[in-house]
């Protein structure tokens, strides 16, 4: 009986060390917070091009996520991709002629949606579209470019 | 479903083959209440087969098996442990198990099957221990037993149950003189004393014939002979002569089965 | 040439069959778990210490030392673009949702594994089963549920255990040894690793779990009962155990991709 309480004691110990590594990894490395559904709202936003933006990518201002992405889809009558994402209830002043873009975190870094405040009295809510967007900045699209530059300055 | 008849165990007509070997080819056998049998044969013949199959842990090709007029072919699982709880059995190295002491070994049936508390399970288990001579070993691990002292264990535990029957699979198997002294009289006085019914798988033909009370002679699948061993002994037949004799060449052939003698050895040499 | 082909078919017919039996095994083991953890969880809990506790040293040493290995291998590739400061989130990756299930899974196969199998070959060839036959206790309730119990419940914590000192380790590496700042280590990791990787891991290291466990529980009980027939046991409880490890972890990753 004597070696039945070790192994009980020692069970309990590994269980707990095992608990608290869970509970590490779901805290301490994930985003923590998830924006569940009561404590939100949701806005949406049309792009032209939403690079690698995707689900549950984060929504920023002044470099803070105030959100999440939930819903990326295709528009097949304007042919556009809709963005909808929820904001935290708390931060609900954001002016609805605020610009919303496509950043990348880094080099190679995700992408998220950045807010950029613009200046109405009238404030984003619960379906409000966001109108000014700024579609990802495709790499490809960058070089082509500055090669085209490059080549038309050589030409002068 | 109990029959208080003379018949214990009867055998009729039993099959039994592993792989392409027959072991068991219409075997016929009594086991009678109250004596203690012993069932004997040249090794290989299927001994301890043939407790399996009486125990139903293996089951037969053809035939039957009645345990106290019960045909053990059709009993449900649930039936059947039942019906296990009533057999002993000790196994030929004890099989005890060898994560707990002693007494837990010899406590384990009653705390599987009954709801006796620990003061009754202790007195229980500690007159078992005490019956085979080892009270003292009761905290001791099985891996600190000698072979002798494991047997005896183990027939504590097979006993604790009260069991009717008691199944012996060689029980004196590498066993100093003394120990299976010893062995031998707990055998009789277990049986005598308890009014039980003991069945003991062995080769020992000594031993036998100071504790049975009749002897089967097992060989070929089949019963070779029966009765006391004192009439067995005196038999006429080749086959039980050499057993019991342990004379060397006989029925039971000296030579494994082989090519011409000549023939091999010149064979070779003259390659 | 028709005996090559009968050789083959009879290996396919011979696969099969013993698949089955893997898996009626499977649900026989399932059918008593229920009862085996109401009625006698101390078993269980035993088991858990046998599986779990005693395996904790050598996956902690293991994650420490992975977690390191990805702190330098991951650095120095970070650095030619320049990303160093994504190395918590190369390691957190790497750890939580691959090397964390599979590699605990591989050390459970040849510690704990070896071990469950050789332990029930060993009380096969010695009777053991058999005495508990006869005294009407069923071996595969008593013996075999509670040990892949004890398995299945580790798996879990011991691969969360492995990718916390694993990134511990990547940690030390990092920021102690190469400078990369602890904010950005920590707080990139944060930003871009999701609940949803963790319960990836968790998920895989279950799945893992029930095959070791199983995997060992099964060799042991149908090994043949002699010294070779254990040993052998216990070298196919590894191999398989690994081969179903990393076919599993692949499946699995392609179906959450």
């Amino acid at each position: 009986m004597r070696q039945t309480r070790a192994v009980e004691v020692g069970t309990g110990l590994f269980v707990l060390l095992g608990m608290g590594a869970l509970f590490f990894l779901t805290t301490q490395t994930t985003g923590g917070d998830d924006f569940s559904a009561d404590e939100t709202y949701t806005v949406e936003a049309r792009f032209e091009n939403i690079g690698s933006l995707r689900n549950r990518a984060p929504v920023a201002m002044s470099g803070v996520t105030i959100g999440r992405v939930t819903n990326v889809t295709f528009d097949p009558v304007t042919l556009e991709a809709v963005v909808e994402f929820v904001i935290d209830s708390q931060f609900s002043q954001i002016p609805d002629d605020s610009d919303a873009s496509i950043l990348t975190s880094g080099i190679l870094g995700s992408q998220y949606i950045g807010l950029q405040a613009g200046g109405s009295d009238i404030y984003l809510e619960n379906g409000s579209e966001v109108m000014f967007t700024q579609s990802a900045i495709v790499l490809e699209n960058l070089i082509g470019k500055f090669l085209v530059n490059a080549g038309s300055k050589d030409d002068d | 479903m109990d029959d208080n008849s003379e018949n214990l165990i009867e055998i009729h007509d039993l099959k039994y083959s592993r792989g392409p070997r027959a072991i068991f080819d219409g075997l016929n056998l009594i086991i009678k209440r109250g004596e203690v049998t012993a069932l004997m044969g040249p090794s290989g013949t299927g001994k301890t087969t043939l407790l399996r199959l009486i125990t139903r842990q293996l089951i037969p090709e053809h035939g039957t098996i009645h345990v106290c007029g019960v045909d053990i072919a059709r009993l449900s699982q649930a039936e059947l442990y039942q019906l296990r709880q009533r057999f002993g059995m000790l196994f030929q190295n004890g099989a005890l198990l060898t994560d707990i002491s002693v007494f837990e070994n010899v406590a384990f049936p009653l705390r599987e099957h009954t709801k006796l508390t620990n003061r009754l399970i202790r007195h229980v288990v500690l007159t078992k221990l005490h019956a085979v001579g080892l009270r003292g070993a009761a905290d001791m691990m099985p891996s600190e037993l000698s072979g002798g002292m494991a047997r005896r264990v183990a027939l504590a535990r097979a006993m604790v149950m009260d069991p009717d029957i008691l199944i012996y699979d060689e029980p004196f198997v590498g066993l100093d003189p003394i120990s299976m002294g010893v062995i031998v009289r707990l055998v009789r006085r277990m049986n005598d004393a308890l009014g039980i019914t003991s069945i003991i798988v062995s080769h020992d033909v000594e031993e036998i014939s100071v504790v049975a009370d009749r002897s089967l002679l097992i060989s070929d699948g089949k019963v070779a002979a029966s009765g006391s061993p004192d009439e067995l002994r005196l038999a006429k037949s080749e086959l039980v002569r050499q057993f019991m004799h342990g004379m060397a060449d006989g029925p039971v052939a000296f030579h494994f089965q082989a090519p011409d003698y000549d023939k091999q050895l010149l064979g070779r040499d003259s390659e | 040439m028709t005996k090559l082909f009968r050789d083959v078919y009879d290996s396919g017919v011979e696969f099969v069959r013993t698949f089955g039996a893997f898996q009626l095994f499977f649900m026989q083991l399932l059918r008593h778990t229920p009862a085996m953890l109401i009625r006698r969880f101390d078993l269980v809990v035993k088991q858990v210490f046998n599986t779990g506790a005693l395996s904790l040293v050598i996956i902690m040493v293991s994650g420490l030392f992975v977690g390191g290995v990805l702190g330098l291998q991951g650095y120095s590739n970070l650095a030619r673009f320049n990303a160093e400061d994504s190395i918590g989130v190369f390691a957190a990756f790497g750890l939580i949702k691959e090397l964390g299930p599979v590699i605990t899974a591989l050390l459970f196969a040849g510690r704990a594994g070896t071990s469950l199998a050789s332990e029930i070959g060993l009380m096969k060839a010695t009777d053991q089963l058999s005495a508990m036959e006869m005294m009407a206790v069923n071996p595969v309730q008593r013996v075999l549920v509670p040990r892949f119990l004890g398995g299945v419940i580790a798996m879990p914590f011991l691969a969360a255990v492995f990718s916390m000192i694993g990134l511990f380790g990547t940690h030390l590496v990092a920021v102690e040894l190469l400078s990369v700042d602890v904010g950005a280590f920590w707080q990139q990791m944060q930003m871009t690793v999701d609940l949803e990787d963790v319960n990836e891991g968790i998920f895989k290291s279950l799945v893992f779990g029930v095959a070791a466990s199983l995997i060992a529980v099964w060799e042991g009980y149908n090994a043949i009962p002699t010294a070779e027939g254990v040993g052998r046991a216990t070298t196919r409880t590894v191999v398989i155990t690994a081969i179903a490890v990393l076919v599993f972890d692949f499946m699995i990753t392609a179906f959450m991709l």
